[in-house]
């Protein structure tokens, strides 16, 4: 039923959830009801970036994962995800810098954490109840005071961002979801361009030969091969079994 | 924000509606694409690769791939005089814009070779824009302006044909591995004329007032059918510069024929 684009019920969302979990599934669906009512309550106005980090982090002590769902709106978790990874990493840069950075970097990481702040709300907005939970990172690879580690993966995330909308942009039936999507990834790719050119000024490699194929094309890849290399930065076990499945 | 309803699922019943038709057609592109043999799956082989059969093409799709090929001609020859032109490009950028170049020569050949017979001839070109930008060539802050300006026009074209493309995954893909790259340019470029690689607001920032039609729409806070003014505290120039917007066809012609000889 990979064409089922209904709205999935809570009931449906529970049966792609082991029935060993299903206790824990509930705990976390009051508990992200709860979040969403404190949102509410607040007002998004007076969220600061800062209260917006994470998200409640998914209680996955017992290991069973997130799945992001099928349709269109697994592909928009898929995203959801992502954004999540790339807020949560630069906000962590800005609150943590590394050693020696100029006020041009700081003005450039502090606009590209905002951005995927905004991303990663509007997402979380936008997906209301169908939204995934928030997710629990794993930086520890990563030297926050060291420049060349935070720009290494900033690199990283950029490109991997880059290449993951443009391979999933096919996955998605709902035009406006496909432009809302257009949107946001031409973004990131002025963040990878940027980021590049921070680690190798004025060289070819803000669209370097590493990125950019003899056709002139950006990278495109499956959310497989995107999970699988932003599988060390998520601790939270996240499974796209039910996205639907790209065209070779 | 005004609520936090949940958007998408606020805009399902539409959709659903709208899917209902769709499928069908879907369903009967898929069995036209039955007969079109091995021309659209060897697409999937891309690189560098001669797409094969042309006539096979849907027309709205060949209009759309025409489109951008009148945008890459535009940009491809654009760089090519400007790298070729003597003292135009400081030797500290030349990289940049030889990779930039580059870049345009090779989407004018994928796009040539995915049209075959129904690629569109190149237009003559005015890079001068009837004199508006005469020193294009030999100025190289007027030259950066023209190149931003093409830049970020070329994002906005990809992406306002995105959903045009959808009956083609595979050309859809390709459409967007291009629209990333010529994001990527645009960031570059901005930056060597002291912008931010991003737009912020519909702001055309130190460009002349001519390129207003380039940022015309670019202050959208709007998205998913709700006003994302004060998301998470987040300012309206992170809003919108989060966002980059697309232009209909007609509103990227207008500004392409500025750059057509008349």
């Amino acid at each position: 039923m990979e064409n089922k684009y209904e709205p999935q019920s809570d009931e449906s969302d529970s049966e792609s959830i082991q029935p060993n979990s299903r206790r824990q599934f509930l705990k976390w669906s009051s508990a992200a009801a709860l979040t969403a009512l404190a949102f509410g309550a607040l007002g998004p106005g007076k969220l600061s970036a800062k209260d917006a980090f994470l998200g409640l982090p998914f209680d996955d002590s017992r290991g069973d994962g997130v799945d992001l769902g099928k349709g269109d709106f697994g592909v928009l978790n898929y995203a959801y995800a992502l954004e999540q990874l790339e807020a949560a990493f630069y906000t962590q840069v800005i609150a943590t810098p590394f050693s020696r950075i100029t006020s041009a970097e700081r003005a450039i990481l502090t606009d590209i954490r905002d951005h995927e702040i905004a991303h990663r709300e509007f997402f979380k907005v936008a997906l209301g109840k169908k939204a995934i939970p928030g997710l629990q990172v794993n930086f520890t690879s990563i030297n926050f005071n060291s420049r060349e580690s935070v720009l290494g993966t900033a690199k990283t995330f950029e490109d991997l961002g880059v290449s993951a909308y443009n391979g999933a942009g096919q996955l998605l039936k709902n035009p406006d979801y496909l432009l809302l999507a257009g949107k946001i990834v031409s973004v990131e790719a002025r963040h990878a361009a940027t980021i590049r050119d921070l680690l190798k000024p004025m060289s070819s490699y803000f669209s370097g030969d590493d990125v950019v194929d003899a056709s002139g094309l950006d990278k495109a890849r499956t959310p497989a091969e995107v999970l699988a290399a932003a599988g060390p930065f998520i601790r939270t076990k996240v499974t796209a079994k039910n996205l639907p499945k790209p065209k070779s | 924000m005004e609520n936090n309803l949940p958007l998408l699922e606020s805009v399902e019943p539409d959709y659903i509606s709208h899917m209902t038709g769709r499928r069908e057609s879907i369903e009967k592109a898929k069995a036209m694409t039955g007969m079109l043999g091995s021309a659209v799956i060897s697409f999937g082989a891309l690189a560098g690769t001669a797409f094969g059969k042309d006539d096979k093409l849907p027309g709205k799709i060949v209009d759309v791939l025409n489109f951008a090929l009148t945008l890459e001609y535009l940009e491809d020859e654009f760089y090519r005089t400007a790298v070729g032109s003597s003292r135009l490009i400081p030797r500290d950028t030349q990289d940049v814009f030889g990779q930039i170049s580059k870049h345009e020569t090779e989407h004018v050949a994928l796009l040539k070779s995915v049209l075959g017979s129904k690629a569109v001839a190149k237009p003559r070109f005015d890079f001068t824009a009837g004199g508006a930008f005469g020193d294009v060539f030999s100025n190289y802050q007027t030259f950066l302006a023209v190149s931003q300006a093409l830049e970020d026009t070329g994002v906005r074209a990809y992406k306002g044909q995105a959903g045009n493309l959808q009956s083609n995954a595979k050309i859809l893909t390709v459409a967007l591995q291009i629209h990333s790259v010529e994001a990527r340019h645009a960031a570059q470029v901005r930056r060597l004329r002291g912008e931010k690689g991003w737009i912020t607001g519909d702001s055309r920032g130190t460009l002349p007032a001519a390129t207003d039609p380039v940022y015309f729409g670019e202050g959208n806070t709007s998205q998913g059918g709700a006003n994302l003014a004060g998301l998470a505290g987040l300012s309206n120039d992170a809003i919108t510069e989060a966002f980059d917007e697309p232009l209909s066809k007609n509103q990227v012609l207008a500004i392409a024929s500025l750059f057509i000889a008349k």
